[in-house]
């Protein structure tokens, strides 16, 4: 009887054991390690980096990574390229088999390690290089949340007059495509407002983003959009008693009674799907990666109570036309708004000189066009 | 008009903080010693301001210890460049480092700790350095909105500077500081303490510095601490004590241009739209007037020492330790 019972249970053991690898199927195996590289300090509560390495968090939790698993290097100057270089390495010699750069100077330090390590994955955020075998890049389309978010600011507007502080000029084609978005979503909802733009130059600065705010706002602007990295143009509406659209976080915590919402980034969406193909061999097919609402990758903040009316209907709507790939923001359509009814038309994408980028009912920009190559203001924006 | 008022009021509004570090730093050159931690000190007082803004509600106690921490960072540099005779330039630009280090060390514990990681002051204390409405002034045409209706540390910005100003030119304290700096072992001689008098104004002068610190982040940040909030305006103060000849009074208009040249990047498309014969400023690329203000510097170095008038230079002694053994 003994025997039997040992049989049955060794069995039953062998079979579970069976089972194992096919339970824990999302889970990645305990030597798979992977290499974060930070330019700033991911602890700090707030931010560009904190905002990555929450992505990489919740990767971590998503596909059951142990701490020591995920190397971080914290605080490498991109335009340090022997520091760069020096801590990929020290990640590859600790074992990672994939790499994240969050900035954009690691570009070609990673492009050059590549080469060297193909045995290791290198994955670039913002850049435009990359190879077939194990370099790419990632980044998202923001510019649809940056849409939505032009139909909150649209539709709460009263002067006509909304604002935006840009970090970069017109040849930057992430701010420039960003800043068009939101003018053809405030279009949308608003045909008579116009958007002014102030650049600042620098993607971080507390006194210039509030001198230029407040010059938007003594032109009558009662709307600030952003894309800069504080919090500065937000504070500086909800001064004034007018509103705004913050940028990267919601800034409804700081700007309680200005903010409307924000478009924000979830990393983890990218960092999560990239380890999990990379760790099950699935890399090849991986490729590039620029997703957008419909991956959950980008979205905007909860609206907040400051929006006006019916702003949450007709945003839902428009999010569902995004995601299901009907509108593309930068094609030959428009959304039109009739109370609460949204439907899309044909309409050519006009620059403000007038100049047609898109025909009426016309295809969407390719991807590479829009992350490199929007150097022309939407119709209805005024720079200055 | 309206263009020319707000331009004039976001002007002085930032040259405010420019004018508490070009008058710090000239106290602290008057008294023969070149500090290149301003940026530090603005940043040690940025942050100390803030903190205690955000804890005691007090703009007295924040001022204080703003102050404070100006003249706790610049008593580091007397005591290694007045006692131990060090270079300088190395610890001027050592204090700038570490008092940046500083302020976004302690910033991100204060992000840290606070609730949604965005410390922001009460809406009281702001209330109170928010712009004053000052009876009649504030109503006069054009200049009630220019001159008249600034937030209180613009103000204290113009006291301090004024004071300065009378203390180095009409007080016997004032006379024997400008002694010191342009010749150490003269005023030695004449029974002067030199280190005393040292240490004294390098202090005050980081003091004052730290004030100015504390306008960027009380002020400019709306209420909420940013790490890395100074961004290099401690440097252009530097530039400026020589753009003001190391006058306080001259700091004055100094600061204003300085504020004029910062406010023109933002403002030049305005300035265009208003005025059709401006036009042409729309197309000056930005780049042009965030140079300005370091162009006029240089202009300014290069005439003043073509012209080598001894009113208006840089004090003697300025940069270089003063060994009594040597005299």
């Amino acid at each position: 009887m003994k025997r039997i019972i040992s049989i049955v249970m060794a069995a039953a053991l062998i079979f579970c054991a069976a089972l194992l690898p096919s339970c824990s199927q999302s889970k990645v195996s305990d030597d798979f390690k992977v290499g974060v590289i930070h330019i700033g300090d991911p602890g700090a509560g707030s931010g560009y980096s904190f905002a990555h390495d929450q992505g990489i968090v919740a990767m971590q939790k998503n596909l059951g990574l142990k701490d020591d698993q995920i190397i971080r290097k914290n605080n490498i100057a991109d335009s340090d390229a022997a520091a760069t270089k020096t801590a990929m390495e020290e990640c590859i010699e600790a074992g990672c088999k994939i790499i994240f750069g969050t900035s954009w100077g690691y570009m070609e330090t990673m492009a050059e390690l590549a080469k060297e390590y193909p045995d290791v994955i290198f994955s670039h955020a913002t850049g435009y290089m990359s190879n077939d075998t194990n370099f790419n890049n990632y980044f998202g389309r923001i510019y649809q949340a940056r849409y939505l978010a032009g139909i909150a600011a649209g539709l709460k507007t009263k002067t006509n007059k909304i604002g935006y502080v840009a970090a970069m000029g017109i040849d930057n084609s992430e701010v420039t495509g960003g800043l068009n978005a939101f003018a053809k979503g405030i279009a949308a909802v608003n045909p008579d407002a116009k958007v002014y733009v102030k650049v600042t130059n620098t993607w971080f600065s507390v006194d210039l983003e509030s001198q230029a705010a407040e010059a938007l706002l003594d032109m009558g602007c009662d709307v600030i959009g952003q894309h800069c990295d504080t919090t500065a143009p937000q504070l500086a509406a909800e001064k004034r008693g007018v509103w705004g659209c913050g940028y990267n976080s919601d800034m409804t915590s700081e700007a309680p009674k200005a903010h409307l919402t924000a478009p924000i980034w979830d990393w983890g969406v990218y960092y999560t799907a990239a380890v999990k193909a990379a760790s099950e061999g699935k890399w090849k097919e991986f490729g590039n990666y620029f997703g957008g609402l419909k991956e959950n990758f980008v979205d905007i903040s909860p609206l907040s109570a400051n929006c006006a009316d019916n702003t949450k209907e007709i945003i839902d709507q428009v999010k569902k036309l995004i995601v299901d790939g009907e509108f593309g923001v930068f094609d030959g359509k428009q959304v039109k708004i009739e109370g609460t009814k949204v439907s899309l038309i044909d309409e050519a994408l006009k620059d403000n000189k007038g100049n047609e980028i898109v025909k009426a009912g016309g295809e969407c920009l390719k991807d590479s066009d829009i992350t490199g190559k929007i150097n022309w203001y939407y119709a209805n924006v005024i720079e200055g | 008009m309206n263009t020319i008022i707000n331009f004039i009021f976001a002007a002085i509004k930032a040259g405010a903080p420019l004018l508490f570090g070009t008058t710090g730093e000239i106290l602290t050159q008057k008294a023969g010693n070149l500090n290149l931690g301003v940026e530090g000190l603005m940043y040690m007082g940025a942050f100390m301001g803030f903190m205690t803004g955000f804890y005691t509600n007090s703009v007295t106690l924040a001022l204080l210890a703003a102050f404070g921490a100006g003249a706790f960072g610049s008593l580091i540099y007397a005591f290694l460049t007045v006692t131990l005779k060090a270079n300088q330039n190395v610890t001027g630009l050592t204090l700038t480092i570490f008092g940046t280090g500083f302020a976004n060390f302690f910033g991100e514990m204060l992000i840290a700790s606070t609730h949604g990681g965005a410390p922001k002051l009460s809406p009281d204390f702001s209330a109170k350095l928010s712009e004053l409405i000052i009876p009649v002034l504030s109503d006069l045409p054009f200049v009630g909105r220019a001159l008249f209706s600034h937030n209180l540390l613009v103000y204290l910005a113009l006291v301090i500077a004024f004071i300065c100003w009378f203390y180095l030119k009409h007080t016997r304290a004032g006379l024997n500081l400008r002694a010191t700096g342009e010749n150490p072992a003269a005023a030695d001689a004449s029974g002067l303490n030199v280190n005393r008098i040292k240490y004294i104004n390098i202090m005050l002068g980081g003091g004052i510095c730290g004030i100015g610190g504390a306008y960027i982040s009380l002020i400019n940040g709306n209420g909420v601490w940013n790490n890395g909030c100074i961004n290099g305006q401690g440097w252009i103060a530097v530039a400026l004590v020589i753009f003001a000849s190391w006058s306080p009074a001259k700091a004055i208009t100094g600061s204003l241009v300085f504020g004029a040249f910062t406010i023109f990047q933002v403002r030049a498309g305005e300035f265009a739209a208003t005025f059709p014969p401006l036009a042409f400023l729309s197309s000056i690329p930005n780049a042009f007037y965030v140079m300005l203000p370091f162009l006029v510097t240089a202009l300014v170095l290069i005439i003043t020492s073509i012209r080598q008038k001894r009113e208006g230079a840089q004090p003697a002694s300025c940069g270089v330790n003063y060994y009594r053994e040597e005299r």
